[in-house]
């Protein structure tokens, strides 16, 4: 997500021994965490998968890959992602103009706004759509359309989903660009719109690559989404890495579609990574608060129109009816489902405890999970802040990986790894915290990275010259800055930890479900009962989300803004 | 006919007028300078002459030509911004061409004309070179062929040498007016600096909040401040009330002589440094002397009359100055009174 912008500030190089063996022992944590309770159980499903007794099996890669109903899936996983990705920037790209350039009233409320789905849980996501476009949902209702048999509920899923990344990194960066550029261009000769395209659009596009790497791996390994709205027809890799392992249990396939994925994430990563370093190149940028005025001109206010009518429809819409769903029960409106969601019975035998409980153990977890994100990924993004060497970047790509490698994979991993001595946490609640965690701390480092790097040398010589202690520097320079940038960090893996699901869907106790795996099991089962429950639940998961999201927009300034 | 005419020039943001009733002429091979503090109107000029900033009243005309509904791109004038706004993306060349190619300058033709352009402006051969690689000078000198690659038929500056350290700015302002005067260029330049601008300018216009304070050659404006507000702002901090009456006014420093012909009855007075001349304590207004300033051709001496008026600042020669806590009589020399307007 991105995307370390433009440093402030110089900082010495002042690579002594000490300082090194600092970073090593800072390493320390975060490298064992990743090597236990990733890369190990990881490599142990493909082991397995690639293993009979002690032998490799690397032709399975071959035979495997040449199935057409897998090269089916590779087709529209690969498929679905690009027409995302383009939907996506099709859509969001004017968005991104209008909040970066527009002034107008509730801008900074509707920028918030627009965040909300990108840190809902997939599977609310998926809930919110089928009530949009589904069977008996509002579409349905109103003219008999239904999209869910269809790739378009897929794709505009994700774009609702995605839109927010579009907005904030593209517009964060296009917002900070002097818009005296474009004038000189248009002062030696070029139209507004050759002006665009020969001085902004260069200046963006490293963004706006960015950007759509981002979203396209974000779709390309979508689970959540294309579990509840793909339907028999249409799955993704992760999709099919969980039917192979979860229902038909063929282990080997799920291996080779795991490495499968594990080689195109890692690419994706790969080409991200080196869009971020172009994107270091001497832009001047400069107060986003400069830039942005009144919209004026029939074209300007149409567009501001266009955007806002878009958002209403394709964010605020979905949202709006799952909550609808949530009372519209067959006696009409009403708490009915929430009701339900007390009872064991009502849910048909689908849990073994009232699902409302699944809200507790869904804030214990996160809780537990963002703790353990916030140290090991406050841990390495100290351990970064220098940056040097090549062994630091790549231990940076690979802080990555978790976001793109299959979420099913490492859960699956954790059930067959760490369950014999000495690490037997499988009837542990900790194994969850520990899963979700792990796909938290690429946000927290993400968040902390740049703030810790913008923190000026000469602020700390500037202290240390005033008689500060080395210690009291940090305290009252660094820890100020830090501080928010930490509460943000923590608020992202919250909310990323709370709507988990791939992993958790593996290792959560039937008796202990959370929040997204409680919402799928209710949206497996046949009824209207429990469908209403879902929508319930959905919501409940949506208000958390959006309120922790809406707490941070608070504390966040426009400093950090350009970073998801 | 003049090449450029501003007429009744306004532009407002919210309550503020910007540009308030602006008239302006500039004539062709003519280098304008328009002096003011910042805030004084003078960038939104350029912007409105460029088409960058729309006009809430009067007209802009180039070369006869009403430029209203012209967009920028049609306008034919260059604008060399105030931080230069090279394109980062492109290398020297690539800036200086820009213009070439948007005016559809063939290939061939861009090139010649880029070598042509970064002779002119001293940086021969640096095409290839990053602009993030060029010092604040090199990158001005490429602003500079960037703005007259298209041969715009008006050229205009924003505080050309703003960024530039003042060694620098000295010797380029002179380079820049030798360069004009060569290629023929019309200039309307803006800057805050008066030595700038009387060093590149054939007339300096200065502005005050919006509006025209005083239009002239260098020498008249130096000369005669019309007003209060132009004087202070070229310097002079000798400026009184006073009440003219025939040769002499009479002032808080006491009876100071007059320039014959002076507008007669109250108004405001300015007494030039150089005009102030110091003599024993009882010749003419009696003073200490409060402090001196080593200004390199001459000391700035600054009195503090025994009587109740304002501090009095007087220019020595090197070897006549008079010490720190001296006693002193300054009298007024007539040719280097001002009696201001408004």
């Amino acid at each position: 997500m991105v995307l370390a912008r433009p440093e402030v500030g110089t900082r010495a190089r002042g690579t002594t021994a000490r300082g090194s063996a600092a970073r090593l022992g800072l390493m320390v944590l975060p490298v064992a965490f990743f090597a236990v309770f990733f890369a190990w159980p990881v490599l142990s499903i493909v082991g397995r998968g690639l293993k009979s007794g002690e032998d490799w099996r690397l032709g399975r890669l071959g035979e495997t890959l040449s199935r057409p109903e897998i090269l089916d899936v590779l087709w529209f996983t690969a498929w679905q992602a690009l027409a995302s990705t383009a939907l996506t920037l099709l859509i969001a790209l004017p968005g991104a103009y209008v909040f970066a350039r527009f002034d107008f009233p509730g801008r900074t409320l509707l920028r918030a706004v627009v965040t909300v789905p990108f840190v809902l849980p997939t599977v609310v996501v998926g809930t919110a759509f089928l009530a949009l476009v589904g069977r008996g949902g509002l579409l349905d209702e109103l003219w008999g359309l239904r999209l869910d048999t269809t790739a378009w509920a897929i794709l505009l899923a994700h774009v609702f989903f995605n839109y927010a990344v579009v907005v904030r990194t593209v517009g964060g960066l296009w917002a900070q660009l002097d818009p005296r550029q474009e004038e000189a261009a248009r002062v030696l000769g070029a139209s507004r719109f050759e002006a665009w395209r020969q001085v902004t659009l260069p200046a963006l596009g490293p963004a706006v690559a960015a950007a759509a790497l981002m979203v396209f791996l974000f779709t390309f390994t979508s689970f959540g989404v294309v579990q509840i709205l793909g339907g028999p027809a249409y799955s993704t890799l992760e999709a099919e890495i969980y039917r192979q392992t979860a229902d038909l249990l063929d282990l080997p396939t799920a291996a080779v579609l795991t490495m499968v994925q594990f080689v195109a994430v890692g690419a994706i990563l790969a080409l991200h990574a080196w869009t971020v370093r172009r994107r270091e190149t001497a832009l001047k940028l400069v107060d986003p608060a400069r830039t942005a005025h009144r919209p004026h001109g029939a074209g300007q206010w149409a567009l501001l129109a266009a955007v806002l009518g878009t958002v209403a429809l394709l964010i605020l819409l979905p949202l709006g009816v799952l909550v609808e769903r949530s009372f519209d029960t067959s006696g009409g409106y009403g708490l009915g489902f929430y009701r339900a969601l007390q009872g064991v019975d009502d849910s048909g035998g689908t849990f073994l405890v009232p699902p409302l409980e699944a809200i507790g153990n869904s804030l214990q977890y996160a809780l537990v999970a963002t703790v353990i994100a916030v140290v090991v990924g406050g841990l390495a993004a100290a351990a970064l802040t220098r940056r040097a060497g090549r062994l630091v970047r790549g231990f940076d790509a690979l802080l990555m990986l978790p976001l793109g490698v299959s979420a099913v994979t490492v859960g699956f991993g954790f059930l067959i790894t760490l369950d014999e001595p000495p690490l037997d946490l499988r009837a542990s609640w900790i194994l969850v915290p520990l899963a979700q965690a792990l796909v938290g701390v690429p946000f927290v480092v993400r968040t902390m990275l740049p703030v810790l790097r913008a923190v000026d040398e000469r602020l700390r010589e500037a202290a240390a010259v005033l008689g500060a202690s080395p210690l009291r520097a940090w305290r009252e320079v660094d820890l100020p800055l830090v501080r928010r940038a930490l509460l943000i960090a923590s608020g992202f893996a919250f909310a990323v930890s709370l709507g988990e699901f791939g992993a958790t869907v593996f290792i959560a106790r039937p008796d202990r479900p959370t929040l997204p795996v409680a919402v799928a099991r209710l949206l497996g089962r046949p009824g209207e009962l429990n469908y209403g429950q879902a929508m319930a639940l959905s919501t409940i998961l949506m208000v958390v989300c959006a309120v922790a999201l809406l707490l941070l927009e608070r504390i966040r300034t426009d400093r950090t803004s350009g970073e998801f | 006919m003049a090449l450029l005419t501003v007429t009744d020039a306004t532009v407002r943001f919210g309550e503020r007028a910007a540009l308030d009733g602006v008239d302006l002429e500039v004539a062709e091979h003519e280098i304008v300078c328009v002096l003011g503090p910042s805030g004084s109107g003078k960038s939104t000029l350029l912007r409105a002459v460029a088409g960058l900033q729309s006009l809430d009243g009067g007209r802009v005309l180039l070369a006869g030509a009403d430029q209203r509904g012209v967009p920028v791109h049609r306008r034919g004038v260059g604008l060399m911004f105030q931080d230069h706004q090279l394109f980062p993306q492109r290398d020297v060349a690539g800036n200086v061409a820009f213009g070439l190619r948007m005016h559809h300058v063939p290939k061939a033709e861009q090139a010649v004309r880029v070598g042509e352009l970064l002779d002119l402006v001293g940086l021969p051969g640096a095409g290839r070179r990053s602009v993030a690689a060029l010092s604040g000078g090199e990158q001005q000198r490429v602003a500079l062929a960037r703005a007259l690659a298209p041969r715009p038929q008006l050229l205009m500056l924003d505080e050309p040498l703003g960024q530039l350290d003042r060694t620098l700015r000295e010797r380029l302002v002179v380079e820049l007016r030798q360069l004009f005067g060569r290629l023929g260029t019309t200039v309307l330049a803006v800057t805050h600096d008066q030595g700038e601008a009387f060093a590149l300018a054939d007339r300096v216009v200065v502005m005050r909040d919006g509006r025209v304070a005083q239009s002239g050659t260098p020498l008249e404006v130096w000369q005669r401040p019309a007003d209060e507000f132009v004087a202070r702002f070229l310097g002079f901090d000798n400026v009184v009330a006073a009440s003219v009456s025939g040769a002499a006014a009479q002032t808080p420093w006491g009876a100071v002589p007059v320039p014959a012909g002076s507008p007669q009855g109250p108004g405001r007075l300015l007494v030039r440094p150089a005009g102030v001349r110091l003599g024993g304590p009882g010749e003419g207004l009696e003073c200490t002397v409060e402090a001196r300033t080593f200004r390199g051709s001459h000391v700035a001496v600054t009195l503090r009359p025994a009587a109740d008026a304002p501090p009095l600042e007087a220019e020595c020669p090197l070897r006549d100055a008079p010490e720190e806590g001296a006693r002193v009589g300054a009298t007024f020399r007539a040719e280097e009174v001002v009696v201001l307007g408004g």
